[in-house]
C-alpha cells in the first residue's frame, strides 16, 4: 500500500462491522472528502454549511440520474481534529448490506478510492495522532488470528502499553532529576533525596513493573504467532481420533488398523485464544514398508519443530517398549503425556517413578471425556502455568520485548550502582540508557532502523 | 575608493571574553581582523565575578584551550587561587574553577590582543552594519568612519539598549562605568531580528580593610594548581589567595523583606527575565522563607587592590538597604561597600535566528556570540566566541562551517541547545545538559579538540606536538596495564585482603584489577613482580594518571556512552534540506509546522530535540524525507 502524508488520495470505506445493525456508516478521508459529499447529498435544510462537527439531515442522490439511495445523517469533520487528521465525512445509512454498498460505490465513483485494512489509522500514525505502539497494534489487528489477539491489540491500541511505558519513563525522568542536581547545584543544601530512597522507588516503580511487562510479552508472542503441537504416539492409540475431537469434525481418518495416518495432518484451532496449528502424526514403529516410513520421517521432523508434544498412549494396552523408545525421542521438548481411551478397562497406572507417565492425563478421544481438561492442561503449559488470561494488560511484541530486557539489563545497573554508592554521573548513564530504550517503544527516541521494521510492515513508499 | 586601513576580512565588536576569543581566533587563522571596543581599558573585562570556570564552565575553558583559544591560558597567568570542584562526585564531573586577579587579567588579555600578528585594535563605537544583497559588507562608527569587511562577529554582551538599576532608580549603561550601545540596538530591531529584554545583577564590592576575617572559615588554594590550559605546568605563577565563608542571617533576611517595596525586580520596573540559578539575593529570601541562611564566599579581587567580591549576595535594593543587609553579616559589621551592586537590563537577540554555525539566518556573513544571544557567563560567551570567530573565517573563505555535535565538546551542547530550542532566560551551562556527560570530560578535552584546532589552523604546532605526545603517554600507560597480568596465588590473595578487596579467581590483568571500585594505581604495585612494580609506580606517578586511572576504570560505562552517541548520531545524520518547505506536509500541527519554520533544523536529530516537536511529528518527518530521497533516486533513474 502507498502511505505517507504526501498521499493525497481520498479514501472511503464502511466503518461498521458487516452484518445486522440499526445503520451503518461510510467514513470518508482527505482533501475531497467535502466536495465528494456536496456532490452526492441534498440536504434537507436549504441552507447547509457544512459546520464541522455538525450532523446535517438530508438524502444521498446519484448525481448523474437523481436517484435516491438513502436517507441518512451527514457529518463533516474538518482537519486536524480527525481521527486521521484529514478532512474526514461519515455518512450514517440505514443498515442494510445493499444500501450501504451501493452509497460507497456512489463515492467511490466521485473520486474517492477504497480504503485497504486499516488505512484510516495508518493515517492516523502517519499524520502524526497516534503513538507508534498504538500504530503497531493495527498491524496486529489486521493480522490477529483468534479474538483474544484482537482483544490484546485493541488494547495495545488504547494506549495502555504507552501509558505503561509512560509512566515508567516520568519515574526515571524525575529520578535523574534528583541525580543531576546533586551534581549540578552542591552548594545548595537542598534536602536530596539518599540512594537508598532512589533504589526502592527505582525498583518498584520501574523495575519490577518492566519485568511484568516482559513476561507478558511472551504472553503476547503465542497469541501474535501462535504455536504448534504435535501429537505422536505408536499406532493405534487414537491421534487421528484425538485430532477429530479437538477439531469437532472428522477430519483424518480412523480405523482400527495400525497405520492408517500415512501423511503428516495439519489444522488450526483456537485454545483459549491461542491460535493453535495442531498436527496428526503417523504412529512411529519399526520396519514398515516405504511410504509409512516416509510419514514417520515427517512425524519426527515435526517433533522437533513443535512447541508441545501431546505423547499419546493407549491406556487399555500395557506400556510396550515402542512406548518407551517413543518417549526418549520426545523427552527433550516440552510434553504431556495423555493416557487415552479411558473409556475401556484400564491396563496402565500413572507411576510416579517413571517420567513418561508421571502425570498423565486421562481422556478419551471417543466418549470426549477429558477433553476441557486437556484443552486446560494446554493452556496451562504454554502461558507458563497459567490459569486463564490475565484480567488486565497489554502484551509487548517482539520488538517491544528487545527494548525492554534492554532497559531492564540497563536499569539492574542503575540498581546496582545505588546500592554499591557508584557516583551519581555513572548511574545517570545507565539511567538515561533505560530511558531511551524505552522512549524507543513508543517512538520517542526513535532511531532510523527502528522505524524501518515498522515501516516495513506498512509497506512505505515500496 | 576606500582607504585599504579601512579594509578588513573580519570585524569584531566588542571585546569582552566572546569578542577576544573570536577576534584572536581569526586572526590567527590568518584572517585580516578588526576589533572595536567602546573603551580599550575594558579589553577581556570581567563584568562580574573574578573567577574563571566551575561546574560544566571549566569544562567549557578546556575546550576553548584545545581548540587554540586563549581564556585557559590567560587565567592560568593571572589566577589568585585555583580549586578542584565535585571530585568526590564522579569522574565525568570534576571541574576546576580559578579566582583571577581581575586587573591582571584583563591587561594580559589586552597585551595578548595588541601582539596578535593580523589584529587591529581600535577603541570606537560600532552604530550599524551596511548589508548589501543579504550579506554583511560593512559598518559604521559613531565618528562616521566606514570600514569595509567580509564578516562580522557581534559580542556586544550586555551593552545593547543596557538600563541598569539600583532601587528605583535606573539609568542607560553598558555596564557600571560604561556607555550602552543603542545606535546598534536600534539596527537590529530595524533588520527585524527578534530581540528580548534580559536581566541580570551583580553583588556590592567591599573594602577588605574594613572586613573582620577572624572567625570565618578561609579556603585555600589546592596544591598542585590543578591548570586549565593544557600547555601550562609547573608552579602558581601568582601569590596564592584564601577565600573566607560567611553566611546571611535572620537579621539579613528581615532587612531585605523590610525594603522589598525599593527592589525595582519586586515593584516591576524590570521587565527583563533573569535566571532562575543565579537569583539575588531578595529573589533568594523572597522565594526560599524556611531557608534561614545562605552562603557568602568573600573572594579577593586582586594582588594590588583590597576589593573583595563577596559572592552569593547579587543586589539592586538601594544602596542604603545594600550597606545595612551587608553589615548584618558576620565578619561584615564595620565593611565599607565601594561599589554598589546593581542589576542590569539589557537586549539580547533571539537565538534561533541564528544558524549551527552562529550566523545569522538573516543576514549572511553576521555572527554574533556571547551574551547577545542570551547567554551568561564568561566562560559560554568564549565558547561562542572561538566558534564564531573560525566560522566567520570559514565563510570568508567559502568553507564548510565547523560545527560541534553534542557528543563532542559542551560547546556543541551549548550551542544546539540555544539554536534548537532558544532560550527565555539567561542561559548558562550545567553537567546535566549533556547526555554524553562522561565522553565529555575536563581531562580529555584535548583528546576530542586538538585534531580539530589544529587542521583548522587554529592550535600552535607546538601544542599539538604536545597533545600527541600526552596521547602517546597515556596509550602506553594504558597498554602497560592490560598487558600486565597477575595469577592466582596465596601471596596475591593476602595482599587483596589487606587492601579490602576480593581474593583472585583467575588469571588478571592489572586493568581488571583497577577496575575493582576499591583498588587504585598505588594498590597495584603491591601486586606486581619487583620489576614491573618500577613501571606501575611510574604510570601512577604521571601527570596523566587520573587520565589513564580513569580510562582503564570507567572503560565499561565509556563504551556504553560510545554506544549511546552511536544511536544518537543516526538521527543526527539523516539531513533535512535546507529548502525544506514544512507548510507542505500535512501531518504537522500548525503549531509544529510554525516551530519548525522558525527553528530550520539541519536534521532529524536537532529537530527531535524542539520543544513541542512530538515523536509523530516526527515520524511524519521521516516519512517524508524517506520519500522524498526515494523520489529524486527514481528521477535519477529516469534520467
Ligand atoms: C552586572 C552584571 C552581572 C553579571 N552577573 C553574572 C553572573 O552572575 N553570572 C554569570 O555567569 N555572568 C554574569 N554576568 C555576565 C558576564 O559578565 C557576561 O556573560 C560575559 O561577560 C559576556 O561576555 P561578552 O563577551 O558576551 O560581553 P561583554 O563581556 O559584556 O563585552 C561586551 C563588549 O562589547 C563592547 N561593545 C558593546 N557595544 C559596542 C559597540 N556598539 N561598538 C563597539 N564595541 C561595543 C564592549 O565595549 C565590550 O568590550 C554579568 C554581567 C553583568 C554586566
Ligand atoms: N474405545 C475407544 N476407542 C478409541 C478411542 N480413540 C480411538 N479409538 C479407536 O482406536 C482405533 C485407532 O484409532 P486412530 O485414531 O485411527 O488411531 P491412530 O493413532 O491415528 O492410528 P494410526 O494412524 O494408525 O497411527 C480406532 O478404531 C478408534 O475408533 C477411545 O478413546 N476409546
Ligand atoms: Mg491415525
Amino acid at each position: 500500500m502507498e502511505l505517507g502524508h504526501a498521499d493525497n488520495r481520498t479514501i472511503a470505506a464502511i466503518s461498521t462491522p458487516p452484518g445486522a445493525g440499526g445503520i451503518g456508516i461510510i467514513r470518508i478521508s482527505g482533501g475531497q472528502a467535502l466536495p465528494i459529499l456536496e456532490k452526492i447529498f441534498t440536504p434537507a435544510r436549504a441552507d447547509c454549511p457544512f459546520e464541522t462537527h455538525r450532523l446535517y439531515y438530508g438524502r444521498i442522490c446519484n448525481p448523474a440520474d437523481a436517484k435516491l439511495l438513502d436517507e441518512v445523517l451527514a457529518v463533516y469533520m474538518q482537519a486536524p481534529r480527525t481521527y486521521t487528521r484529514e478532512d474526514v465525512v461519515e455518512i450514517h445509512c440505514h443498515g442494510s448490506f445493499l444500501v450501504l454498498q451501493s452509497v460507497l460505490e456512489l463515492v467511490l465513483s466521485q473520486g474517492a478510492q477504497l480504503a485497504e485494512p486499516g488505512e484510516f489509522t495508518k493515517r492516523a500514525f502517519v499524520n502524526g495522532r497516534i503513538d507508534l505502539t498504538r500504530a503497531e497494534a493495527v498491524i496486529d489487528i489486521l493480522s490477529a488470528r483468534t479474538r483474544k489477539g484482537v482483544d490484546l491489540a485493541l488494547e495495545q491500541m488504547s494506549g495502555k502499553l504507552f501509558c505503561e511505558v509512560d509512566a515508567m519513563r516520568a519515574t526515571l525522568v524525575e529520578v535523574r532529576a534528583l541525580l543531576e542536581t546533586a551534581i549540578d547545584f552542591p552548594e545548595e543544601e537542598i534536602e536530596i533525596a539518599d540512594h537508598r530512597a532512589l533504589y526502592e522507588r527505582i525498583f518498584n516503580d520501574v523495575y519490577e513493573p518492566l519485568e511484568n511487562l516482559i513476561a507478558r510479552a511472551e504472553e503476547g508472542r503465542i497469541v501474535r504467532d501462535g504455536v504448534s503441537i504435535v501429537i505422536v504416539g505408536r499406532p493405534n492409540v487414537g491421534k487421528s481420533s484425538l485430532l477429530n475431537t479437538l477439531l469437532q469434525e472428522e477430519r483424518a481418518l480412523v480405523t482400527p488398523t495400525p497405520g492408517t495416518t500415512r501423511d503428516t495432518i495439519e489444522e488450526y484451532i483456537d485454545i483459549s485464544g491461542i491460535p493453535v496449528r495442531i498436527i496428526d502424526t503417523a504412529g512411529i514403529r519399526d520396519g514398515v514398508e516405504e511410504v509409512e516410513q516416509l510419514g514417520i520421517k515427517r512425524a519426527k521432523e515435526s517433533i522437533n519443530r513443535a512447541d508441545l508434544v501431546l505423547f499419546l498412549v493407549d491406556g487399555s494396552t500395557p506400556i510396550g517398549d515402542d512406548d518407551r523408545e517413543l518417549f526418549r525421542s520426545i523427552a527433550h521438548k516440552p510434553f504431556i503425556t495423555v493416557i487415552n481411551k479411558c473409556d475401556l478397562e484400564l491396563k496402565i497406572t500413572p507411576d510416579p517413578g517413571l517420567p513418561m507417565i508421571a502425570q498423565p492425563l486421562l481422556i478419551s478421544a471417543l466418549t470426549q471425556e477429558g477433553l476441557t481438561d486437556l484443552k486446560q492442561l494446554i493452556f496451562k503449559r504454554l502461558t507458563g502455568g497459567r490459569e486463564q488470561w490475565q484480567e488486565e494488560g497489554c502484551s509487548p511484541n517482539l520488538r517491544h520485548k528487545a527494548a525492554l530486557a534492554k532497559g531492564l539489563e540497563a536499569l539492574g545497573r542503575v540498581c546496582d550502582g545505588l546500592q554499591s554508592g557508584l557516583t551519581n554521573d555513572l548511574i545517570t548513564i545507565d539511567l538515561l540508557a533505560c530511558f531511551d530504550h524505552l522512549g524507543d517503544i513508543v517512538g520517542e527516541t526513535t532511531t532510523e532502523d527502528v522505524l524501518d521494521v515498522i515501516f516495513e510492515q506498512f509497506c512505505l513508499g515500496k | 575608493m576606500m582607504d585599504i586601513a579601512n579594509r578588513f576580512d573580519i570585524a569584531v565588536i566588542g571585546a569582552g571574553h566572546a569578542g577576544c576569543e573570536a577576534a584572536l581566533a581569526a586572526a590567527r587563522m590568518g584572517c585580516k581582523t578588526l576589533v572595536c571596543v567602546i573603551n580599550l581599558d575594558t579589553i577581556g573585562a570581567m563584568s562580574c565575578n573574578p573567577a574563571i570556570g566551575g561546574l560544566a564552565k571549566g569544562h567549557l575553558v578546556r575546550e576553548i584551550d584545545a581548540l587554540g583559544g586563549e581564556m585557559a591560558r590567560n587565567i592560568d597567568a593571572t589566577s589568585i587561587q585555583f580549586r578542584r570542584l565535585n571530585t568526590s562526585k564522579g569522574p565525568a564531573v570534576r571541574s576546576s574553577r580559578a579566582q583571577a586577579d581581575r586587573l591582571l587579567y584583563r591587561l594580559r588579555m589586552k597585551k595578548i590582543l595588541e601582539n596578535q600578528k593580523n589584529l587591529t585594535i581600535r577603541q570606537t563605537t560600532v552604530d550599524s552594519l551596511r548589508v548589501e544583497h543579504g550579506r554583511v559588507t560593512g559598518l559604521r562608527t559613531s565618528l562616521d568612519e566606514d570600514i569595509a569587511v567580509s564578516a562580522v562577529v557581534v559580542a556586544t554582551g550586555t551593552f545593547l539598549n543596557g538600563l541598569i538599576h539600583v532601587g528605583l532608580k535606573h539609568f542607560p549603561a553598558g555596564r557600571m562605568g560604561d556607555s550602552p550601545s543603542v545606535s546598534l540596538a536600534g539596527w537590529f530591531r530595524q533588520q527585524g531580528f527578534t530581540v528580548g529584554r534580559m536581566k541580570t545583577g551583580t553583588v556590592p564590592r567591599l573594602d577588605a580593610n574594613t572586613i573582620d576575617y577572624a572567625g570565618l572559615e578561609p579556603q585555600y588554594s589546592d596544591r598542585p594548581p590543578a591548570f586549565f590550559s593544557f600547555a601550562s605546568d609547573g608552579d602558581y605563577r601568582q601569590p596564592q589567595f584564601p577565600c573566607h565563608i560567611t553566611y546571611t542571617n535572620e537579621k539579613t533576611h528581615e532587612i531585605i523583606r523590610g525594603s522589598i517595596d525599593q527592589s525595582p525586580l519586586f515593584a516591576g520596573i524590570i521587565e527583563g527575565v533573569g535566571a532562575r540559578y543565579c537569583p539575588s539575593i531578595e529573589d533568594k529570601v523572597m522565594r526560599f522563607p524556611e531557608k534561614l541562611r545562605h552562603q557568602i564566599f568573600l573572594e579577593p579581587e586582586g594582588i594590588e587592590t583590597t576589593e573583595v567580591y563577596p559572592n552569593g549576595v547579587p543586589t539592586s535594593l538601594p544602596l542604603a538597604t545594600q550597606v545595612a543587609m551587608i553589615r548584618s553579616i558576620k565578619g561584615l559589621e564595620k565593611a565599607v561597600i565601594v561599589r554598589s551592586g546593581y542589576a542590569i537590563e539589557y537586549d539580547y537577540v533571539d537565538p534561533l535566528e541564528l544558524l549551527p554555525s552562529l550566523e545569522t539566518k538573516r543576514i549572511r556573513g553576521l555572527f554574533l556570540a556571547g551574551q547577545i544571544n542570551g547567554t551568561s557567563g564568561y566562560e559560554e560567551a568564549a565558547g561562542q566566541g572561538i566558534m564564531a570567530g573560525i566560522n566567520a573565517v570559514r565563510s570568508c573563505r567559502g568553507e564548510e562551517p565547523l560545527i560541534l555535535d553534542r557528543s563532542q565538546a559542551y560547546i556543541g551542547v551549548l550551542i544546539d541547545d540555544l539554536i534548537t530550542r532558544g532560550t527565555k532566560e539567561p542561559y548558562r551551562l550545567f553537567t546535566s545538559r549533556a547526555e554524553y556527560r562522561l565522553l565529555l570530560r575536563e581531562d580529555n578535552a584535548d583528546e576530542r579538540l586538538s585534531e580539530i584546532g589544529y587542521r583548522i589552523g587554529l592550535l600552535p604546532q607546538q601544542q599539538y606536538d604536545r597533545f600527541r605526545e600526552k596521547q602517546r603517554e597515556i596509550d602506553e600507560g594504558i597498554a602497560r596495564l592490560d598487558n600486565t597480568w597477575i595469577k592466582p596465588s596465596p601471596d596475591i590473595d593476602e595482599q587483596l585482603e589487606r587492601l579490602q578487596s576480593t581474593t583472585l579467581k583467575q588469571k588478571s590483568s592489572l586493568s581488571d584489577l583497577l577496575r575493582r571500585p576499591e583498588l587504585s594505581i598505588d594498590d597495584l604495585g603491591s601486586l606486581v613482580s619487583h620489576d614491573t612494580r618500577q613501571a606501575v609506580a611510574e604510570i601512577g606517578a604521571s601527570r596523566f594518571s587520573e587520565e589513564i586511572q580513569l580510562r582503564v576504570k570507567y572503560k565499561g560505562y565509556i563504551e556504553r556512552q560510545d554506544e549511546q552517541v552511536r544511536r544518537f548520531k543516526k538521527l543526527e545524520s539523516t539531513q533535512i534540506p535546507a529548502d525544506m518547505d514544512f507548510t507542505g506536509l500535512s501531518g504537522l500541527s500548525n503549531e509544529v509546522v510554525e516551530k519548525l519554520g522558525r527553528v530550520k533544523p539541519v536534521s532529524l536529530g536537532q529537530a527531535s530535540r524542539i520543544s513541542g516537536i512530538t515523536p509523530a511529528a516526527i515520524s511524519v518527518l521521516q516519512v517524508h524525507l524517506r520519500k522524498r530521497s526515494f523520489e529524486s533516486k527514481q528521477d535519477k533513474g529516469q534520467r
